[in-house]
């Protein structure tokens, strides 16, 4: 490239022909990149760096700066470009969460995103969210040190979350004297790895960031060697992913349905991926439904064209049944539809992943349960190992199966980020625990179609002459669950209703007598014994439970897998101090003593009900007068 | 294949915010300062549900003490965009009397920060779209386009989700409630040059003119409304005509004006990149308790 390529804001332009640069300035396309590396590194000089140089640093900054530079710096009397972004040092003191802080600049032909993930403890989490949106990865190098295990980190975490542009920028030139060998070698170790990783392809570039050696122009002086791009030229010219994705089938995530009037219905959403015209036909997944496009509808007039990233609102020629949640896309390309797949998932949260527990999955414009069960594995970031694994702690990353609720619209990751990707939420804190990138559907989901029976649910039940029911009682040890669910089904019975009571003698002992009282295996004594109530439920049954199941996800996990209104809560209010007096089997008193660990109440969290349909207690009510309330409720039953 | 522009790409994500906040809140509301950022705000809500007008009303946390061009294009663009225009003006700070000169910071603590607080409460809104970017300052990089409120509207800095891809998690208990920043990404320049680009109407301080100025504290500032800052100040200050425009708008007294002969847009942009100091620097706001100023008063619930 020629020395003349300045890829820098002109101040003449913008003094002499303001208007010529404007025009200039409205056809900018945008680069979104992360930088990878540490305070070390020399990553925030860099940044500092390019946003000095592309004059985004104004002259009271500058002048701070430059008192700073002098009072704190660690570059002698020369401005110390990684104050400019390092403002996030004093706030990890105050104990303020760091994850990314996004730094903006321009060329003249581009407008960059830089996400800059400071800190080592929060890396991966950091990480994984700065590189999902990015476009391309600077991973950098101390030239002083070479490939450390960390590079191998930050390379396997921009492969995973699909960044195909990796710029290797080997910094800190100038400490080495520019000298080509150990750059070369530098280079040569990377690409072992880079292939091992799976990275087919990266562009490596000697750079000083502090120096500001093929920043903006390249080569260098002090490189004469180097026959490659300088880094703002390279990031000018890098193709764009979202520019890339019209080449893919079309794809739009509906996220609100438009009705202005009567005779308006419009989708609005972003279009992930393709092309989109009138006349066009398109397939509503997961329905299946069929139809034409009529207009590509926007605020400045319905447009010929939508392509991939724009934000639009189609219209179609039927009144087809079309909603938030749903894709539409090209009829003869649709995506995949399954309740079951495979998904590398990032854990984020400071509570461990449950697996069995049921969490938010939100992909695209969808919204599902979803369970995942116990990772096949856990992959060691630093050496790509897989580990065992029961769970996901933390920053973890490890492969699992999930089953939603229902059957979502997806694609694989590698295909797709819009569709690919999902983030976990949790039912109760609502936090983001985890983010997802879907492998593969399990084929399993289309391969195990339900049998359709002769003989449905509502057969069972009109032949019993009554309604099922799940009552699902819930409350501490020695409340008197049992007791209460025992008596219901003795007058139950003498009304001739048929019921089944499952409690921990008939299940513990058989079905569950692989689980013990792990946190995971409580989890999973409540789920079977939730499918199982359900089967019973089809079968016509009122089914009663007496579980402690101390945790509400999963009783709401069990009230989701019923139609609506089959479940009822029954929360046995007796308060801790009554029931641990009562000590019917003398656990309490173990428990206080330390001899029994994980014991509802003591050691382990009871979390109540919040609205349970039925509530007793054991204190003003004795158990009979309990089952009488409990079944004036649930009548007629019919 | 066609690349899309930077400020169709900062446009179409907007939109896509907005749409995402429309679909999971129950009651949403967009914050309107009336400055160039709301303005471009607004603007993007019309595109973003258009044909129907946006589905949610506007709210201005009102001070008493804003320019009178502001209040004028206020109503205006309520009106022509087709929405409510909520207006909330905190009864205690009223009552009390409450300006500028002579309260300093208590005077934004008890106009915007309690006044913004009780009209989310009054309205219950759970979720407020503000124009609030993240190049503004050091400690708005890091700020998430969701920021999640306590139900007494607290900010907790260890409390904020992970944002993934374009995935934003809605999700809140009841009472609790959501900042939603549908610019995070823009820049000043940007703004701008959308402003430019779609025709937007702003408030003409923007564009330099001759106007009555007088000096205060070392800063200059518009006579706006003569009779009442006498009222305060005891004194009527000296008042000199000067060819001056606003780089932000806030409230008269607070907000510092340029000399500058910039009257239209391309000069405008034209100056602020040859210019060289940043944008907040005319905004008195910024410059008691120093840098962390802005994360404290986030903490207590002012943006």
């Amino acid at each position: 490239m020629s020395d003349q390529d300045s890829s820098f804001q002109t101040d003449t332009l913008i003094a002499e022909d303001i208007d010529a640069y404007l025009e200039k300035h409205q056809h900018k396309t945008m680069l979104r990149f992360i930088t990878c590396g540490s305070v070390d590194d020399g990553k925030s000089t860099l940044i500092g760096r390019l946003l000095y140089d592309a004059k985004m640093i104004f002259e009271d900054q500058l002048s701070a700066l430059e008192s700073d530079s002098k009072r704190v710096g660690t570059q002698g009397q020369d401005i110390d470009f990684a104050l400019l972004v390092d403002g996030l040092a004093a706030e990890r003191e105050q104990g303020i969460t760091i994850d990314v802080a996004y730094r903006f600049f321009a060329t003249e032909n581009r407008k960059f995103i830089v996400a800059d993930c400071p800190g080592h403890e929060q890396y991966t989490r950091n990480m994984v969210t700065g590189a999902s949106t990015a476009d391309l990865a600077v991973i950098l190098i101390d030239a002083r040190k070479g490939v450390l295990q960390q590079t191998r980190r930050h390379s396997y975490l921009c492969h995973l979350l699909g960044i195909s542009n990796i710029v290797l920028a080997v910094n800190k030139m100038d400490l080495v004297d520019y000298d080509q060998a150990t750059f070369d070698a530098i280079v040569e170790d990377y690409a072992a790895f880079a292939k091992e990783v799976g990275i087919d392809s990266f562009t490596a570039m000697p750079i000083s960031g502090f120096k500001g050696d093929n920043i903006t122009i390249a080569p260098s002086p002090n490189t004469p060697w180097y026959e490659g791009p300088a880094l703002i030229q390279h990031l000018e010219a890098v193709e764009i992913a979202n520019t890339a994705a019209q080449e893919g089938p079309f794809r739009m995530p509906v996220q609100w349905v438009n009705r202005p009037n009567l005779d308006y219905r419009g989708f609005s959403g972003q279009i992930a991926s393709g092309s989109i015209k009138p006349g066009d036909t398109v397939r509503i997944v997961p329905a299946g439904k069929t139809s034409t496009i009529k207009s590509v509808t926007t605020f400045d007039g319905d447009l010929e064209e939508g392509i991939a990233g724009q934000s639009v609102t189609l219209t179609l020629a039927d009144e087809v049944d079309c909603s938030r949640g749903d894709v539409i896309s090209a009829a003869d390309d649709p995506p995949e539809a399954s309740d079951q797949f495979r998904a590398t998932i990032v854990w984020m949260d400071e509570t461990a992943m449950k697996p069995g527990r049921g969490y938010w999955l939100k992909l695209g414009s969808q919204m599902v349960t979803a369970t995942v069960q116990q990772p096949e594995y856990e992959i060691d970031v630093n050496t790509l190992d897989h580990l065992a694994a029961k769970t996901l702690e933390l920053n973890a990353i490890g492969v699992a199966e999930f089953a939603t609720d229902r059957p979502i619209t997806f694609e694989p990751y590698a295909k797709s980020r819009q569709l690919g990707g999902f983030i976990l939420i949790d039912k109760f804190t609502n936090a983001t625990v985890g983010a997802g990138m879907i492998d593969f559907s399990l084929r399993r989901a289309q391969n195990v179609h339900w049998q359709p029976t002769t003989i449905n649910r509502e057969d069972h039940a009109s032949l019993k002459n009554q309604t099922p029911r799940v009552l699902w009682f819930t409350g501490l040890s020695g409340s008197g669950k049992s007791t209460i669910a025992n008596e219901v089904e003795k007058q139950l019975a003498l009304m001739n209703r048929h019921t089944f009571l499952l409690d921990g003698d008939n299940v513990r002992h058989g079905l569950n007598k692989d689980l013990g009282f792990t946190e995971t295996d409580r989890i999973e004594n409540i789920r079977r014994i939730g499918e199982v109530a359900k089967l019973m439920a089809d079968a016509g049954l009122i089914v009663l439970t007496a579980f402690i199941s101390p945790f509400r996800a999963e009783r709401r996990m069990v009230r989701d897998m019923l139609p609506e209104g089959e479940f009822i809560e029954v929360f046995v209010d007796t308060p801790l101090e009554v029931a641990e007096a009562r000590d019917v089997k003398g656990l309490y008193k173990k428990a206080r003593s330390g001899e029994l660990k994980n014991f509802t109440g003591i050691d382990s969290p009871y979390e109540a009900p919040e609205e349970p349909e039925i509530r007793v207690n054991t204190v003003d009510m004795t158990p009979v007068e309990a089952a009488e309330y409990i079944i004036r409720q649930i009548l007629p039953l019919k | 294949m066609r690349n899309l522009t930077h400020l169709e790409r900062l446009e179409a994500e907007s939109i896509h915010i907005m749409r995402e906040v429309v679909a999971e809140a129950e009651k949403p509301v967009m914050l309107y300062s009336v400055g160039k950022d709301s303005a471009v705000m607004l603007h993007l809500a019309k595109k973003a549900f258009y044909p129907s007008p946006p589905p949610f009303p506007l709210l201005h946390v009102d001070t008493t003490w804003k320019f009178k061009a502001m209040y004028d294009l206020r109503e205006k663009s309520a009106e022509e965009a087709g929405m409510d225009l909520l207006i909330h003006q905190n009864p205690e700070a009223k009552e009390r009397g409450v300006n500028p000169f002579d309260h300093g910071p208590l005077h934004t603590d008890m106009w915007k920060t309690e006044g913004l607080k009780q009209a989310l409460d009054k309205y219950g809104f759970d979720a407020a779209f503000g124009g609030a970017r993240r190049d503004e300052e050091k400690s708005r990089a890091k700020e998430r386009v969701f920021s999640f409120r306590t139900a007494t509207h607290g900010w907790n800095p260890k409390n904020q989700r992970p944002e993934l891809w374009n995935l934003y998690n809605a999700r809140k208990a009841k009472g609790e409630s959501i900042r939603v920043f549908p610019l995070s990404n823009w820049t000043e320049l940007d703004i701008w040059q959308y402003i430019h680009l779609e025709n937007i109407e702003i408030v003409p301080l923007y564009y330099s003119a001759k106007r009555p100025t007088f000096e205060y504290e070392g800063g200059l500032f518009m006579a706006d409304d003569i009779e009442r800052i006498e009222k305060v100040l005891g004194h009527r200050p000296e008042i000199t005509e000067k060819s001056i425009r606003f780089r932000t708008l806030g409230c008269f007294p607070l907000t510092g004006a340029v000399e500058s002969e910039a009257a239209t847009l391309p000069e405008i942009i034209q100056e602020m990149l040859l210019t060289t100091t940043s944008e907040r620097q005319g905004r008195v706001i910024d410059k008691d308790g120093g840098d962390a100023s802005m994360e404290k008063k986030k903490q207590e619930g002012y943006f």
